[in-house]
């Protein structure tokens, strides 16, 4: 498992009250808006336990719009971002639960349109987030890598078909984590990369058989 | 590849094989794991001690009201108060409740700070490293050494336990900001590794315990006095390690009790505002009024 550096510790420097509830969720925002990439009709943002309990008072439902409209954790705006042009031109809700089988600071955002996605994530303290599913996928996105997240058909050669390609970029594997609803039908794979992917190496990728979503999921600045 | 560095006896033992200091290993540590080099670390701490003095800045020039309207002006009450008055400790002890108070003021008005390690607790380590270097002439470069030595700390104690009140309880931000700060004082001091490392392990031991428990669910109540006060234990537990005097529970056993403390406190205490100070009358009272 990933250590935390020194760096993680004494930073971010970020809008305040809270590193879990604001920074935190600013950040389980901006991963969220990375992997939907698309423009929602409506986002809803599901809050569980101490994000449902305390979430309004340490601005957690400002953070976590504030991220999907992509503002950083120090951005001067995430104050008053219900009242921003940006803000204005989605429409979004609210929903607070308790559930203790998830985690105190736990966050699904449902996003509608399109494309429909429900995307899970924790807060995990100091500011450090983790995304934890897509919609029935296990998935473990921390943002400090650049990350290639794909849902594709589970047969065999599909995973050493996409290391191939990849290491024609010469990019090192950090992590990589598969899971799949059964045997031959939908699966995931979460890529962690030590570098950046060409596009070519990109499309490469997407024109593999039975790919069904490719999404290159950029680190986030800490 | 360094050798693996999770524990304070791990990182005394690869000072003293190398004969460098406590941030020159973490430095090294850092690089090695490939993610960052040595100018990377450094000039994110350089950011953030930046951050730092600007907070400190704003929040002594500032007495807007938190969005509650519970908090907003302790620090302009407490600087009148030294000017008129003075107080029973020096000089640099007033800063520090001061900067502390300044800090976490800004904090709670969604001004920018740096979380260090966490928003909630992010007065502690720039009072104490901030006014004893003013007092003391430390230079810029020391400051970022002290830093990372704070870093470090908080790093090795994240090892085994998250920093977050909602998983430690205020043990794990306010308690362990005490001991980063504490480490980085002891660092500029010329304490030695022994000396910062015990200091550390005397300030998280003094914070076993300690709940999350804020009022109507703000970072307000008791977090923002909480900072000035953990700010003072941390010059406490400095002046007790510099005196030689040792934590008889070594730090790594120490961090071990605050674990397994966290895991033993009830959620009502972990940050969910339904126990403790949370729960009392006037908290609800609070509640009725600035919830509504």
């Amino acid at each position: 498992m990933r250590q935390s550096s020194i760096i993680d510790i004494i930073s971010p420097v970020m809008a305040g009250p809270s590193s879990s509830h604001t920074a935190g969720a600013v950040r389980l925002g901006l991963l969220a808006r990375n992997v939907y990439n698309a423009k929602p009709d409506k986002i809803t943002f599901k809050l569980y336990n101490s994000y449902a309990l305390t979430g309004k008072g340490h601005g957690t439902d400002k953070g976590l719009l504030a991220g999907i409209l992509g503002f950083s954790v120090d951005d001067v705006r995430i104050k008053n971002v219900f009242d921003t042009p940006e803000a204005k031109q989605i429409n979004y809700g609210f929903e607070y639960y308790e559930d203790f089988n998830r985690h105190p600071n736990a966050v699904d955002f449902v996003f509608e349109g399109g494309l429909n996605m429900t995307i899970s994530g924790d807060s995990i303290g100091a500011g450090e987030i983790v995304l934890t599913k897509i919609n029935k996928f296990s998935v473990n996105l921390d943002g400090k890598y650049n990350t290639l997240l794909l849902v594709y058909e589970d047969m065999p050669g599909v995973i050493s078909s996409v290391t191939g390609i990849i290491q024609k970029d010469n990019v090192n594997i950090a992590s990589l984590h598969c899971d799949r609803s059964g045997k031959g039908r939908d699966a995931s794979m979460c890529i962690c990369l030590d570098g950046e992917l060409s596009k070519h190496c990109l499309a490469e990728v997407s024109e593999l058989k039975h790919m069904y979503i490719v999404r290159y999921i950029k680190k986030l600045e800490s | 590849m360094e050798h693996v560095i999770t524990t304070f006896r791990q990182l005394y033992y690869a000072c003293k094989e190398k004969n460098k200091t406590i941030y020159e290993v973490a430095l090294d540590y850092e690089v090695s794991k490939g993610e960052y080099s040595e100018y990377n670390v450094r000039l994110q701490a350089a950011k953030s001690l930046n951050a730092m003095k600007e907070a400190i800045k704003i929040g002594l020039n500032s007495t807007e009201p938190s969005p509650s309207g519970m908090s907003g002006d302790d620090c302009d009450k407490l600087q009148k108060r030294f000017k008129d008055s003075g107080a029973v400790l020096g000089k640099t002890a007033q800063k520090i409740m001061t900067y502390a108070l300044a800090t976490s003021e800004q904090n709670l008005r969604m001004g920018i700070i740096a979380a260090c390690p966490t928003a909630g607790s992010c007065g502690i380590v720039p009072a104490v490293l901030i006014a004893y270097a003013e007092d003391n002439n430390i230079s810029e470069n020391d400051q970022i050494n002290a830093l990372i030595t704070a870093g470090e700390v908080g790093r090795i104690v994240s090892v085994k336990m998250a920093l977050a009140g909602a998983v430690g309880g205020c043990q794990a931000e306010c308690g362990v900001a005490s001991a980063m700060a504490t480490a980085a004082l002891t660092q500029m001091r010329g304490g030695s590794i022994k000396q910062i490392i015990n200091a550390a392990a005397l300030a998280l031991k003094n914070v076993l315990g300690l709940t999350c428990d804020p009022v109507c669910g703000l970072v307000e109540i008791p977090c923002v006095k909480r900072n000035p006060f953990l700010a003072i234990h941390a010059v406490t537990a400095s002046e007790l390690a510099m005196a030689g005097i040792i934590s008889k529970i070594p730090a790594d056993e120490v961090v071990d009790a605050m674990e397994q403390t966290g895991k033993l406190m009830s959620p009502l205490l972990k940050e969910s505002s339904q126990g403790g100070l949370a729960k009392t009358k006037t908290a609800i009272a609070l509640e009725k009024n600035i919830l509504k």
